[in-house]
């Protein structure tokens, strides 16, 4: 599998963070890194992996079944994730999560027909003092409104545009 | 202004101190402001000197757990040939928590330092911070921090010509409550499904890759160049007796100012509502709090004139646990409540024991099928009941953690059971009015 040059780059930095012969602590940091530029966890990156770290290829399957970051299918280039656990429900979190099904047209780890955005309710992701939070891929929203994730969502319709 | 909310006058600043600075991250910062001067001061302590100020600190898990972090440490065997690691876990998921984030976000370099000194207590040369993947952002601070401790001699083979050596990575999760369970956690490093490990033997004697391993929670090392630069009496006098310290309290729900705030321990809960988060919002009235993150049994509001540290909350059997404090008012059906944490652990429970994958997506059934009002009198019982039998039979906490607020919240609010039975809808559901923040 041909890897772009800032993929290798990193491949190598995470292989160096751990000690000789331990090389399978690297499974899940590169295949985190590889499903950001990739946009999914495909079977060639499967049969990398377990190259580089020296495992079955069913070992690193093993792994992705367990993680709920890890997926075999492309998720919207922009994935909004919104939060109901306890925190976000008490300050309108589900109300929030119910908007953003009506605006998008799409529930629970759908995707647009474009492509571009998808949708996941999602369990407590730290920023329950802040709430009701939305992630959008890794990047935190605050204090979000109904209306705040309309304003949100419509940028992120914008930027596919450009 | 720096920080997600404002602070408040009744915060005391030890672990948070740097966090208003500008620039608070950079490693120029920290030197100019206590910075590595607690490694300094360690590194002419003997390994006993160190461990020593840490217990004399009263310093406890700030994970949840409250074991005491002195005691932790001197587990670990000092004649092993084997390698030690310091193991920082920042998997920071416990619903209601959000406090090792501003901890990694302000000031990084606390942390490394942190781990320095464990790694000077125990005889470790190498740490790692396993950051739960949807903190990537953290991920890139720390990052950034640790090159900086690098470029300026402060990580390596021979830190400041002390001829001392101390290597720190960051490491990633991927999205599993689980792994914030420190035998799970160690088998994710390790490359794996996040599944718990019989114990013993504990992290200590055989933690990653079977070597002894130094496993704490990011506050638990945040508070370490503290109690060294301030000495573990002075530190530990800032807390109530065998709770030594300051810690970051995460309030969240139905207040006027939720926030994270650094307050001593044993800071009266009642308080914290009232002055520091700003008293209820809307004017109403307070029904019940969860002292420590869901996982610790709910406080009904009359049991919420308690001292917040360790012991206090355990008297009165409920858990200090990872300092999430969350809110309610009388308006929160409880049903729904206990519903929605259920739904939680049914998901994260990793399946290794049969008691926990079974009992969780059991209650959450009876629970879901209870706040639709198809409930029935005898099963409000049997959700107690089968919670209890989860109680101790699982490998990890995470049944433990699923079952302990369920009985208490069918213990507590038995009349919101009874309010949702034969068909009845949710009483509080249309009496809440939505309050957007």
């Amino acid at each position: 599998m041909t890897l772009s040059p800032q993929l290798e780059a990193r491949f190598q930095k995470i292989l160096s963070s751990y000690p000789k012969g331990r090389e399978r602590s690297a499974v899940i940091p590169m295949l985190m890194y590889a499903q950001d530029e990739i946009g999914s966890i495909t079977r060639e990156l499967v049969e990398e992996v377990a190259k580089r770290t020296g495992i079955q290829p069913l070992q690193v399957d093993e792994v992705i079944g367990y993680y709920s970051m890890m997926h075999r299918k492309p998720l919207g280039k922009y994935h909004v994730q919104v939060c109901t656990n306890i925190s976000c429900l008490l300050v309108g979190g589900e109300e929030l999560y119910e908007h953003a099904c009506k605006k998008l047209g799409i529930g629970h780890k759908e995707v647009t027909e474009d492509g571009q955005i998808s949708l996941e309710e999602v369990e407590c992701m730290g920023a329950c003092s802040w709430a009701p939070a939305v992630q959008v891929n890794y990047d935190f929203h605050h204090f979000v409104t109904p209306e705040k994730l309309d304003r949100l969502i419509e940028d992120l319709r914008k930027v596919k545009g450009t | 202004m720096p920080l997600y909310n404002e602070p408040s006058p009744l915060e005391v600043r030890v672990l948070s101190k740097r966090f208003l600075l500008p620039n608070s991250a950079s490693i120029d910062t920290y030197l100019a402001n206590e910075g590595y001067q607690a490694w300094r001061k360690a590194v002419g302590m003997t390994q006993d000197e160190i461990i020593n100020e840490v217990k004399a600190s009263n310093l406890r898990g700030r994970g949840g757990a409250g074991f005491p972090t002195g005691m932790k440490w001197s587990f670990v065997p000092r004649n092993s040939p084997k390698p030690k690691y310091i193991m920082v876990n920042a998997d920071e998921s416990e619903p209601g928590t959000c406090k090792d984030r501003v901890l990694m976000e302000f000031d990084p370099h606390q942390l490394i330092e942190g781990m320095m000194i464990a790694g000077l207590a125990v005889g470790s040369q190498a740490g790692y911070i396993y950051i739960r993947g949807e903190y990537r952002y953290l991920i890139d601070i720390m990052d950034k921090a640790i090159d900086e401790a690098y470029a300026r001699g402060w990580l390596g083979d021979n830190i400041q010509g002390t001829g001392v050596k101390f290597e720190v990575r960051t490491h990633t999760g991927a999205g599993a409550y689980e792994c914030g369970e420190e035998s799970a956690l160690l088998e994710s490093f390790e490359g794996k499904r996040g599944v718990p490990r019989i114990r013993p033997p504990f992290p200590a004697v055989a933690g990653a890759y079977q070597c002894p391993t130094v496993l704490n929670n990011v506050e638990t090392y945040c508070s370490v160049p503290s109690i060294i630069l301030m000495g573990g009496a002075s530190w530990a006098a800032l807390g109530t007796p065998k709770n030594g310290g300051t810690r970051l309290f995460c309030l969240s729900g139905h207040i006027n100012k939720p926030g994270v705030y650094e307050l001593p321990m044993g800071f009266n809960l009642m308080r914290m509502i009232n002055e520091v988060g700003g008293g209820m919002r809307g004017g109403k009235k307070l029904k019940a709090v969860i002292p420590g993150g869901s996982s610790c049994p709910v406080l009904k509001a009359d049991e919420c004139d308690v001292a917040m540290d360790y012991d206090s909350v355990a008297a009165i059997k409920s858990m200090l646990g990872s300092g999430g404090v969350v809110v309610m008012d009388e308006d929160t059906c409880m049903v729904k409540a206990a519903l929605r944490i259920m739904k939680f652990y049914a998901h994260e429970s990793c399946g290794w024991c049969i008691p926990c994958r079974e009992g969780t997506t059991w209650l959450r059934k009876v629970l879901s099928r209870f706040h639709d009002g198809m409930g029935r009198r005898d099963e409000i019982d049997m959700i107690g009941d089968l919670s209890k039998s989860i109680l101790g039979r699982t490998f990890c906490p995470l049944g433990d953690a699923a079952a302990m607020p369920t009985i208490a919240f069918v213990e507590k609010f038995r009349d919101d059971f009874e309010a949702h039975l034969d068909g009845k809808p949710c009483p509080y559901e249309n009496a809440s009015q939505l309050v957007m923040a």
